[in-house]
């Protein structure tokens, strides 16, 4: 199912430990690191005298948002660290309750807030399922043209920011500055720039307008050649190289275990994507590969991460050739508002509309899950239906919630300074993290 | 999902190694269910798990759900993935509340309330409970406490239950069908005075 033909047995190194030594940018960890066996060895101290538990976070610029990690540091090694999380808890899941279905939409599109397209792909493509309400073949090239635009964007934002914690500013001004293209993109087919509200139960909401293609296929012919241009500044990078290469190499298995999925998983060599999943939009009709690592570390996790924008953008180029004509939402009355210019001619239309926008539409009781692939993995929705306008239940398994448990393992043994490294490529959202 | 003779083998699979594990078996929406009994979850999953021919490896997502006024009142599901065949399995097991009846569990309660230190006794006596499946899937660590947190549900064995999304000092179940939106007084310094005991 899968591109298989980059796929070597991943080499597991002793995460980082071997490497410490040869690594010249690190001397006065080593220095530390014999002081403090040397101390160790010395009669009448405890190992414990040693131990310095530390506080990084909530607030701090290279958690990417709010988390709080208890390090257990010896010397400069990390030795045990437990990540804390809730901070921008929100309660989003419980005041979804509240909400009519087409009123969720914008409050799920706010927990990943790099990822909302996909947030709101897999809260409409679960109550559509239960609906059983089929969506028109234009709304899901949409779909899939907006979402891939998303995940660059995401990765876009991920690799900006990891880059600046490694030192290279310069990376942070030009990611972003392809970013703003999209965001211009999706201001002009959903009108914001960030939580567009685009995708609605049915299909999207309208059109794309006059000048979105031509805009998309500009951008889609200039991002290959910037993407070769980050690789110029960071595939060879001497410092890059040596801060993530070899660096928080967590074996498949164990990821596996721990439930991660995405880029990291990826990383890992484990070829392993929703989107090659049958009966997934229509991500059936388009060529793409998977890529994958092979060692799992640092620098494959942000080389899996560039090979997938380049997918993606072959992706929207397919797409918008092959956009289909038709509608763009679902002709069901009883689910989707009814064109505007009917209301003024059609009582039914009215009727029908009065009863979408006050109670919204009842869906039968039933339950699903159901998943995409999202830029940080799996990402699930759960929807509890009791039979009346309201959810009674929305879930979100969020892809970096589940991912941030393999975060102690790429850390232990390393040194601090690894740490910052492993949780940029980690690319937590803490929007989606807790919700 | 596996189609529905699938399923009732899958289901008579697992009934044969521990007699009444298998309540109910559906399929719906595309998605395949298995209604278990809470006692058997743990053998459910290990089968699911183990044996030739399933290999349902992967533990995509674990919540729970709040189905008042129905009984059994809670469920935790289990979303199983087989990699191979890219096939899911939903799993789930109904909880009775044994706090029904007396109701005042899981309301809200405005900090300092007298008697709210009693209801967060250590202990969880009240709550529902049921067997933690991290010795199996290690990734249902933080999933289990994110439905411990926000539903009550005890998950035993578990190597470290503790709130993680919400304060570590708050009392109730927020996500639970009883406990009211807006319950939550929020501070303002405007309402600092009249919010009582706020400072505790």
């Amino acid at each position: 199912m899968a591109d298989d033909s980059r796929r070597d047995e991943p080499e597991v190194t002793e995460r980082g430990v071997s490497r410490v030594h040869e690594d010249p940018s690190a001397p006065v960890a080593d220095a530390f690191a014999e002081v403090a066996e040397e101390q160790l060895e010395a009669p009448g101290l405890e190992p414990e005298q040693e131990i310095l538990t530390l506080n990084m976070g909530p607030h701090h610029p290279a958690t990417h948002g709010v988390l709080r990690l208890v390090v257990t540091l010896q010397g400069e090694r990390v030795i045990d660290l437990k990540p804390i999380v809730g901070y921008v808890h929100t309660g989003i899941e419980k005041s979804c309750e509240d909400k009519s279905y087409w009123k969720v939409i914008p409050f799920v599109e706010r927990m990943d807030y790099l990822a909302y397209f996909f947030n709101i792909e897999a809260f409409c493509g679960c109550v559509e399922r239960l609906l059983e309400l089929e969506i028109p073949p234009r709304a899901q090239y949409l779909r899939v043209i907006h979402m891939e635009l998303n995940r660059i964007h995401s990765h876009l934002v991920g690799l900006g920011t990891t880059a600046l914690d490694l030192g290279a500013i310069s990376m942070f001004w030009y990611c972003f500055r392809e970013r703003d293209q999209i965001l211009d993109m999706f201001e002009m087919s959903g009108g914001q720039r960030m939580h567009t509200r685009y995708f609605q139960v049915g299909g999207v909401f309208e059109d794309i307008p006059v000048g979105f293609e031509q805009k998309l296929r500009q951008f889609c012919a200039v991002m290959p050649s910037r993407l070769d241009q980050y690789e110029a500044l960071l595939d060879r990078n001497e410092i890059f190289l040596r801060r993530t290469k070899d660096v928080g190499v967590v074996s498949r298995e164990r990821l596996l275990e721990l439930g991660v999925t995405g880029p990291l998983l990826r990383a890992a060599g484990e070829p392993w994507d929703l989107r090659k999943s049958p009966g997934y939009l229509s991500y059936g009709d388009f060529d793409f590969k998977i890529p994958v690592g092979t060692v799992g570390d640092g620098y494959d996790r942000y080389r899996v991460r560039i090979a997938e924008m380049r997918e993606s953008v072959r992706i929207i180029q397919q797409a918008i050739d092959g956009l289909p004509e038709g509608p763009w939402i679902a002709d069901d009355r009883k689910y989707v508002l009814p064109p505007r210019d009917e209301l003024s001619t059609s009582m039914e239309a009215l009727i029908h509309h009065f009863k979408l926008v006050t109670e919204g539409f009842r869906v039968p009781p039933g339950e699903l899950y159901y998943s995409v692939e999202g830029p940080r993995g799996e990402l699930g929705c759960f929807v509890l239906a009791d039979g009346s306008s309201k959810p009674a239940r929305v879930h979100f398994r969020d892809a970096a919630f589940v991912n941030l448990q393999a975060f102690r393992d790429m850390c232990v043994g390393g040194l601090i300074a690894d740490l910052i490294q492993n949780l940029g490529m980690l690319d937590p959202n803490l929007g989606g993290i807790d919700r | 999902m596996p189609d529905a003779p699938g399923l009732e083998l899958i289901a008579q699979g697992i009934d044969d190694g521990r007699t009444g594990t298998i309540i109910e078996t559906s399929v719906e929406h595309g998605a395949a269910t298995l209604i278990i009994d809470p006692e058997g979850v743990l053998h459910a999953l290990r089968w699911l798990r183990d044996t030739e021919g399933q290999g349902y490896r992967f533990l995509s997502s674990l919540h729970a759900a709040d189905y008042l006024p129905h009984t059994p009142r809670f469920a935790v599901h289990y979303e199983l993935l087989c990699r191979e065949r890219v096939e899911r399995i939903h799993v789930k097991a109904l909880l009775e509340d044994p706090a029904a009846g007396n109701r005042s569990n899981g309301v809200a309660q405005t900090p300092g309330t007298p008697g709210s230190e009693a209801e967060d006794a250590p202990g969880d006596a009240g709550l529902p409970s049921i067997d933690s499946c991290v010795s199996l899937f290690p990734t249902a660590e933080f999933q289990e406490r994110e439905a411990y947190d926000f539903f009550g549900i005890v998950f035993r064995g578990h190597p470290d239950l503790r709130r993680i999304l919400m304060p570590e000092d708050y009392v109730g179940w927020p996500l639970r069908r009883d406990f009211p939106i807006g319950g939550e007084p929020v501070l303002f310094t405007h309402n600092e005075i009249e919010t009582p005991r706020w400072f505790e």
